[in-house]
């Protein structure tokens, strides 16, 4: 079947998102739909956070970006309904989160790791940024460095140059609050992190 | 009985590239490097669920959400329209996120300074959700244009911002909304940014139908989104 219709261009979010779509943490008084806290100490799950800085081809840290992520649960089911498994009720894996609101401007994700899917991917994240300056948003992932096996025979990991793979694997670090993974999204330069044509 | 195997591809000749010559902040801020293919698992098949249960009560009334003592000033209007994927199909029960400046010219936004003034009975931000046939509809006043530092005397044109998911990780669009006959669409670097076959998607058509009575104008703006792809699978 052709397709009859052409897809609606895509425009930037621009520097003004935050009170429409990250209310809360700014401060707007809107109810979210989704913020950085996805698990909380009852969610099933390892609970980890995920945190990070977006850096521009100067190197400079972005203040205006948004970063949403999008993953399976501790179980590594999505709660979307092409999943025939279902997540646990109450992890919706969805998050959202500016980088204006931290003093180094760093998005902060609390959730629980992901299980692995079961189709061969390692645990990984789906992550899209935003921001002003760019027209169309990137998609890319998150892999764990403490995965090095599952992210050796993962599937899409494989596709992607030896020396850009690093890009992907957010950096375990384990501290008197917990377990925390370090990614930095460098949007150009040597360290350009890989993003996808999804 | 079909089963979604994929989502057509994002179409490269619709949408704006991310380094931009006229758009100065896309220098610095766009990848350079090519896009790797990936072809989608059930992590892209899959995507954030939010639909009726998401709206506030006032959410798809920009008039009324942030009215504090009195209505706000400027242009009352309707906006409606369907999202339909690239067949032409309804895409129904998604999310729309709406954010615009108000009637002024101006963001409730901290870090807008643009000397206009804020309208105490303006927020700006709402949502609505598509219906089973993938219709849509929200009220709210006509954005004023303002200034940005892009150039010499940069107008944006009178737009609303507009955020969706569809039905996966892969059709989710954020883009604005312009209106017809606006002069400050042919100056403006993010409208003219985008493939000139692919503009007049972004710019609404005045409606008299929508238009109601001694109470608001209506615009039509319909959306497309990303179809899926399906593979019969044996019963
Ligand atoms: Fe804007």
């Amino acid at each position: 079947m052709a397709d009859t219709l052409g897809q609606t261009p895509s425009q930037t979010v621009g520097p003004y998102f935050a009170y429409g779509l990250t209310p809360e943490q700014y401060g707007y008084p809107l109810k979210a739909i989704a913020g950085g806290r996805l698990a909380d100490d009852t969610s099933e799950g390892e609970r980890i956070r995920i945190e990070g800085q977006v850096f521009d081809g100067n190197g400079a840290v972005v203040a205006d970006a948004m970063i949403e992520i999008w993953q399976a649960d501790a179980q590594g089911r999505y709660a979307h309904p092409a999943d025939p498994r279902g997540s646990n009720s109450d992890f919706r894996g969805f998050g959202r989160f500016g980088t204006g609101t931290d003093p180094k401007n760093r998005f902060i994700f609390d959730t629980v790791k992901p299980g692995a899917v079961g189709d061969g991917q390692a645990p990984h994240i789906n992550v899209i940024v935003f921001m002003r300056g760019m027209l169309l948003h990137t998609f890319t992932r998150l892999y764990f460095s403490d995965e090095t096996e599952a992210n050796a025979s993962d599937p899409v990991l494989r596709t992607v140059p030896d020396s850009r793979r690093e890009t992907l694997i957010a950096r375990r670090q384990d501290g008197p609050t917990g377990t925390v993974y370090r990614f930095d999204i460098h949007m150009q330069g040597d360290a350009e992190t890989v993003f996808f044509d999804a | 009985m079909t089963e979604v195997t994929g989502y057509g591809p994002r179409d490269w000749g619709s949408h704006p590239p991310y380094v931009d010559q006229g758009y100065k902040s896309t220098a610095l801020r766009g990848p350079t490097k090519p896009l790797i293919p990936l072809k989608a698992t059930l992590s892209e098949l899959t995507g954030p669920v939010y639909g009726h249960d998401s709206l506030g009560a006032l959410d798809a009334d920009l008039t009324k959400n942030g009215a504090k003592n009195g209505e706000p000033l400027g242009e009352r209007i309707v906006v409606a329209g369907r999202v339909l994927d690239e067949r032409g199909r309804p895409v129904p029960n998604t999310l729309i996120e709406i954010w615009q400046a108000n009637a002024a010219g101006r963001y409730v936004h901290i870090i807008d300074q643009h000397a206009a003034p804020l309208d105490p009975n303006f927020f700006g931000g709402g949502r609505c959700v598509t219906d089973s046939e993938g219709c849509y509809r929200f009220y709210t006043v006509k954005p004023g244009a303002y200034p940005w530092g892009n150039h010499h005397n940069a107008w944006r044109p009178n737009h609303i911002h507009l955020s969706l998911f569809g039905p996966s990780y892969l059709t989710r669009l954020v883009t604005q909304m312009y209106f017809p006959g606006d002069p400050l669409l042919d100056l403006d670097p993010i409208f003219l940014g985008t493939p000139a076959k692919a503009r007049d998607r972004l710019v609404a058509k005045f409606s008299l139908d929508l238009t109601e009575p001694d109470f608001a104008l209506g615009y039509a703006f319909d959306i497309v989104l990303r179809g899926a792809t399906a593979t019969p699978v044996e019963a």
